[in-house]
């Protein structure tokens, strides 16, 4: 009785979800230039498209480039700071960990806006790398949080033994800690990748004008006319993710990187 | 090594880029978007500076009024929404198989890092008349003739619970993981059904839990930019919405400004009141 219950709750949450993104999936292989479900024939050009056509081809290349430069920069951030925090007692420190926080707790619409005010007073507004550095900033929590997870999981006593045989502070850092740390590295990475590529109301209000990333790009088709191509491209973006994560399942502990402490832990 | 203080300058060192980022680029921007909320707007896009009230007294207007009514409803209704169905959901998740669990986590995650963008072209499609959802309804003989359910007050809500709800159980999933399972499992020796034992032990352990997760929702629903205006008509903007109209097509820096320090301190003073609401019933 209750697994059945459970069986249709859960049946019912995933069409829930999935609705959408398979209306969307059937629109993206019409083989004319309609918006129709069923799809009226079968093609895979809208996807073709993508790399075919300059304009949906830069704006990918331009998602791409800032995802993989501010999930770098985020991630440089995020690790000295929390390596910091980790190795010293130094409570007033604990403000950057709040400072790095806060840009992704708050209403986007305010990041994207001190950004624009920011960018306009110093006079490099437009400029493509403020895209980055504002997204390195509005997504230095995920690395940040990840981070703060791992250096709390790494056993201090592992440390100690490499202090006590004579490893000095960077030796302990190359060989200890850092292999120590790397998935956790890595996983913060993928989180602020996948949400950049995704990210509209920053980059638009920093580099809209300027540059065209693929959120942008929709967002500009859906106001002039649609084309199946928007749909191709949400399952690309749909699909990017759903790998990208798996990965992060597969060579990590995702249940517990989502808070999910393993049994022995606090 | 155990944690020390830092001795000397140089231990400092490692802290110097993380904190010279964050005060320049966040800092330093939230410091400037106040400062432009003071300033005097000019005809044309520009403004300068001065130190005037008149962007917070546009706040006193019974259309600013009506915007800021309408969001704050909405927000609530989409997190009570979303606490409703995602509570029974996360408890049955985290009773489930490993790598069960993994795999509707990578979905969730996968939604919830889905574009506004996206998620609006995908509902609107949804809802659509060509595409959407009432050509089935008319496939299988339960409508007549197809229609848009698009725009409209419940098209937003969907699009917006849609969005908050992956975001929802990965709120609720630690709580409950940690949740002790002996408290069920006495419910159920005791003789109380599955769904008895959910909501007269679950749901009372989990209390404080709730209300965190409800205002949680209730800010990441404040912050839905995109789709009130995909999927609604202007008369269900919100204030994100608007905030993005006056900055970007309306020019009036100085009044987005005015409209997103109110925002900031609207989302503070209600994360403030519930805090000191929580401890007083802890009190009592």
């Amino acid at each position: 009785m209750t697994s059945i219950f459970r069986k249709a709750y859960f049946f019912l949450i995933g069409l829930f979800l999935s609705l959408p993104l398979i209306v969307v999936a059937g629109v993206s292989v019409n083989q004319k230039q309609t918006l129709a479900f069923p799809p009226q024939g079968f093609s895979l050009s809208w996807y073709g498209e993508i790399f075919l056509n300059p304009e949906w081809r830069n704006a990918l290349f331009a998602s791409v480039t800032l995802a993989v430069l501010s999930a770098a920069l985020a991630v440089a951030i995020a690790l000295p700071l929390s390596w910091f925090l980790w190795r010293r007692i130094a409570p007033w420190a604990n403000i950057f960990q709040l400072l790095g926080v806060a840009p992704f707790t708050l209403p986007p619409v305010i990041t994207a806006l001190g950004m624009l005010t920011f960018w306009a007073t110093v006079g490099f507004y437009g400029q493509p790398w403020t895209a980055v550095v504002s997204h390195a900033i509005f997504f230095v929590t995920l690395p940040l949080v990840t981070l703060s997870l791992g250096f709390t999981s790494i056993d201090r006593s592992l440390v100690e033994a490499a202090s006590t045989m004579g490893a000095d502070e960077r030796t302990i850092f190359r060989t200890v800690v850092l292999p120590l740390i790397l998935p956790y590295i890595v996983s913060g990475y993928a989180f602020a990748f996948v949400l950049s590529l995704n990210e509209y109301i920053v980059a638009y209000m920093t580099v809209g004008f300027t540059v065209e990333t693929l959120p942008i790009k929709i967002f500009n088709a859906l106001r002039y006319g649609y084309t199946p191509t928007m749909a191709s491209v949400t399952v690309l973006f749909v699909t990017t993710a759903a790998v990208i994560f798996s990965l992060v399942a597969r060579f990590g502990d995702l249940p517990k990187l989502l808070g999910a402490m393993s049994s022995d832990g606090k | 090594m155990r944690r020390e203080p830092p001795q000397t300058l140089g231990d400092y060192l490692p802290l110097l880029f993380p904190a010279a980022m964050l005060t320049i680029f966040f800092v330093v921007p939230f410091g400037t978007m106040i400062a432009v909320s003071f300033f005097q707007r000019q005809q044309g896009g520009f403004y300068t500076p001065a130190f005037v009230f008149d962007n917070y007294a546009r706040f006193l207007s019974v259309f600013f009024g009506g915007v800021l009514g309408f969001s704050l409803m909405l927000a609530v209704i989409v997190a009570i929404c979303c606490v409703m169905l995602a509570l029974p959901f996360t408890y049955m998740l985290t009773r489930m198989a490993r790598k069960v669990q993994v795999v509707w986590l990578v979905a969730l995650l996968s939604i919830l890092s889905l574009s506004e963008v996206i998620i609006g072209f995908a509902w609107s499609t949804l809802f659509s008349r060509t595409a959407g959802i009432t050509n089935i309804l008319v496939a299988l003989g339960i409508m007549e003739q197809a229609k848009a359910l698009t725009p409209s007050f419940g098209a937003v809500l969907t699009g917006m619970v849609y969005q908050a709800f992956p975001y929802t159980v990965l709120v609720l999933f630690p709580a409950l993981v940690r949740l002790d399972p002996t408290l069920t499992e006495a419910a159920r020796t005791l003789g109380a059904s599955p769904l008895k034992a959910f909501f007269t032990v679950v749901v009372p352990a989990l209390r404080n839990t709730i209300t965190a997760t409800l205002i949680m929702v209730f800010i990441f629903a404040l912050g839905s930019y995109l789709l009130p205006q995909l999927l609604g008509r202007p008369q269900h903007w919100t204030l994100s919405v608007l905030i993005t109209d006056q900055a970007i097509y309306q020019s009036n820096m100085p009044f987005a400004a005015a409209m997103a320090v109110f925002l900031v301190l609207v989302t503070l003073g209600l994360v403030a009141l519930t805090v000191i609401a929580g401890r007083k019933g802890e009190a009592a």
